[in-house]
């Protein structure tokens, strides 16, 4: 069975971002990155699938030349190599769902996992547009995956509680937290990961034009709520909600 | 082309309170485009979730009443919208941010070849349509515009009051799509997590736990609280990781967006994650132990106590003032 898994390099979620004083970004200086998190759970996911199962993990990543780092990881843990396909470009989730058609016209694999969003652009969206544009089934937010027969049975979260849904292969699947405990790249693998095979990709070399459907045109700041009171006990709370608030 | 249709959302037979909400995104966008409201309904027998949708003045409902619709499937549902588009000539699809919209809106968009905005909290005409969404859990806003003719957005609904029934009853249209069934795709079940409590998304008052109440059955007194007020229960992700609570109950970027008039962060430190799923609160009780925790400097009352005594005594108190 082949497996692709996407890769993206994120600022870590734990810093604060800070945006430029000409509001066309976020400040990238001095910034650490790190792989989404969402994508560790489907790169676990992957490599559980395949040992499971036997055949090759194929991690994939569009974005800077810095993204190897996050590849590497991901072959750390246990992908048997990666492709990258470069670009400083900060491509809309459909260029990256057209980059990503073509990534699987040519490997053509058995089945994708994807974290289900990334958490910089928060759009949730790449994964679902690579199912349509192939014309495979997709199973998004999933907390357990059963692959027997060619199908995948994937429970997922959805509002009000969870869903089974079962998807035949070749098809898309994207995790959500509880799917697995994404492993630690242990030493041995980090020595490993730096002979596997990495390829590296442009756009252009895809024939994907990546101009954007959607432009970002200004970054701002959110309007910060003010700080209120430290309160004395369980009685002036339940005054102040009373007769501050008025919400009792 | 400028017109705006909603794709409904319905759950046990009844309408859910995040599409009125989208009714309301609709007719704002509407009044920019000068064009009309319509919605789109699919299901099986859904025929009250239709007649209330009637209700809102929109100009027109198109129900698709047919067995395939039973049960969510994105691959069923994404095509029969994308000719909804095309039958009522709408500019904008739009549905809220739920995990269907999530799931289903990005197949409707790759259909009509149309950029799509995630999560808008506004729209506006300023040399063209923008509009507003938050990024970088909550940190970053962002304004947009999607340069396709069509355009598709998932309204991230608690920045949009919910519609109030306004005018004549629109008629009900029957709507086939002549779209066949996915044979990629089976649904299989869906286990809703029964409460009496009101769903997170519609409450007026949500209590939530963190990892500081230790284990699930600490979760008791938070239940306990909401009770009292009528409200639902929320849980960190921090408390769905350690297993404390369900992953329904998760409010923060990769889980709930809630704004209740009144938030309970429970023994939840506030990490920006999670601060992204409640700030927009009307007002936030925050009680930890900790004095330097981060949720106090988004709360409007905050207690440095330990939860295992101030929420019982809380909730006792409050039960007295409500009896």
């Amino acid at each position: 069975m082949k497996i692709l898994t996407t890769v993206k390099r994120v600022t870590d979620p734990d810093m604060k971002v800070k945006i430029k004083p000409d509001q066309s970004g976020v400040v990238t200086e001095g910034v650490e990155y790190k792989m989404n998190s969402f994508d560790e759970y489907g790169v676990e996911e992957a490599i559980a699938i395949k040992e499971e199962h036997g055949g090759e993990v194929v991690a994939v990543s569009i974005g800077p030349s810095q993204s190897t780092k996050e590849l590497r990881t991901a072959m750390a843990m246990g992908a048997d190599r990666a492709i990258l396909v470069e670009t400083d470009a900060d491509l809309d989730s459909d260029a990256v769902a057209r980059v990503l058609t073509e990534i699987v016209q040519r490997e053509e694999p058995d089945v994708i996992l994807m974290g289900k969003q990334s958490v910089d652009s928060d759009r949730s969206q790449a994964a679902q547009l690579l199912a349509s544009y192939l014309d495979w089934p997709q199973a998004t937010f999933a907390y357990d995956v059963e692959v027997a027969d060619g199908w995948a049975t994937v429970g997922r979260e959805v509002d009000g509680g969870t869903s089974t849904k079962r998807i035949r292969l070749p098809g898309i699947i994207t995790a959500d937290l509880r799917l697995n405990e994404p492993r630690y790249a242990s030493l041995p693998g980090i020595m490993k990961a730096k002979r596997k095979p990495l390829e590296t990709l442009t756009p252009d070399d895809l024939g994907v034009d990546i101009a954007p459907r959607v432009n970002v045109l200004k970054f701002e700041a959110p309007e910060e709520r003010e700080a209120g009171e430290i309160l004395e006990d369980v009685d002036e709370l339940v005054d102040r909600l009373k007769n501050e608030a008025n919400v009792i | 082309m400028a017109n705006v249709l909603v794709v409904a959302e319905h759950l046990d037979g009844a309408l859910r309170k995040v599409t009125r909400s989208v009714i309301t995104f609709a007719r704002d966008a509407a009044e920019l485009t000068g064009g009309d409201v319509d919605v789109l309904l699919l299901g099986s027998d859904v025929d009250a979730v239709a007649e209330e949708l009637a209700q809102y003045g929109v100009s027109r409902v198109l129900y698709a009443n047919d067995s395939a619709y039973a049960n969510y499937l994105a691959e069923n549902y994404a095509p029969a919208i994308a000719a909804a588009a095309e039958e009522t000539d709408a500019a904008i699809v739009c549905a809220p941010a739920s995990t269907t919209g999530k799931d289903l809106l990005p197949r409707v968009a790759a259909s009509l070849e149309a950029g799509m905005v995630s999560d808008a909290i506004s729209v506006s005409d300023d040399d063209g349509l923008k509009f507003r969404r938050p990024l970088w859990a909550g940190n970053v806003i962002t304004t947009v515009e999607v340069v396709t003719p069509v355009k598709v957005v998932s309204v991230r609904t608690t920045d949009f009051d919910a519609a109030e029934p306004s005018g004549d009853a629109t008629p009900v249209e029957s709507f086939d799509p002549g779209v066949a069934p996915s044979e990629t795709a089976e649904f299989v079940s869906f286990d809703q997590v029964k409460s009496e409590r009101p769903e997170l998304t519609d409450a007026e008052v949500v209590v939530a736990g963190g990892r500081g109440l230790r284990s699930g059955e600490n979760f008791e007194m938070i239940m306990d609280l909401a009770d009292t007020l009528g409200g639902a229960v929320g849980a960190s992700r921090a408390a769905v990781d350690s297993g404390y609570a369900p992953n329904d109950w998760q409010i923060g970027q990769t889980g709930k967006v809630v704004a209740p008039q009144l938030y309970f962060a429970v023994a939840i430190s506030g990490a920006i994650q999670h601060l992204a799923g409640m700030k927009g609160s009307q007002n936030i009780v925050a009680i930890n132990t900790d004095p330097d925790a981060p949720i106090f400097q988004v709360s409007d009352y905050g207690l440095v106590a330990d939860a295992f005594e101030a929420v019982p005594e809380l909730t006792e108190k409050l039960q007295k003032l409500v009896d």
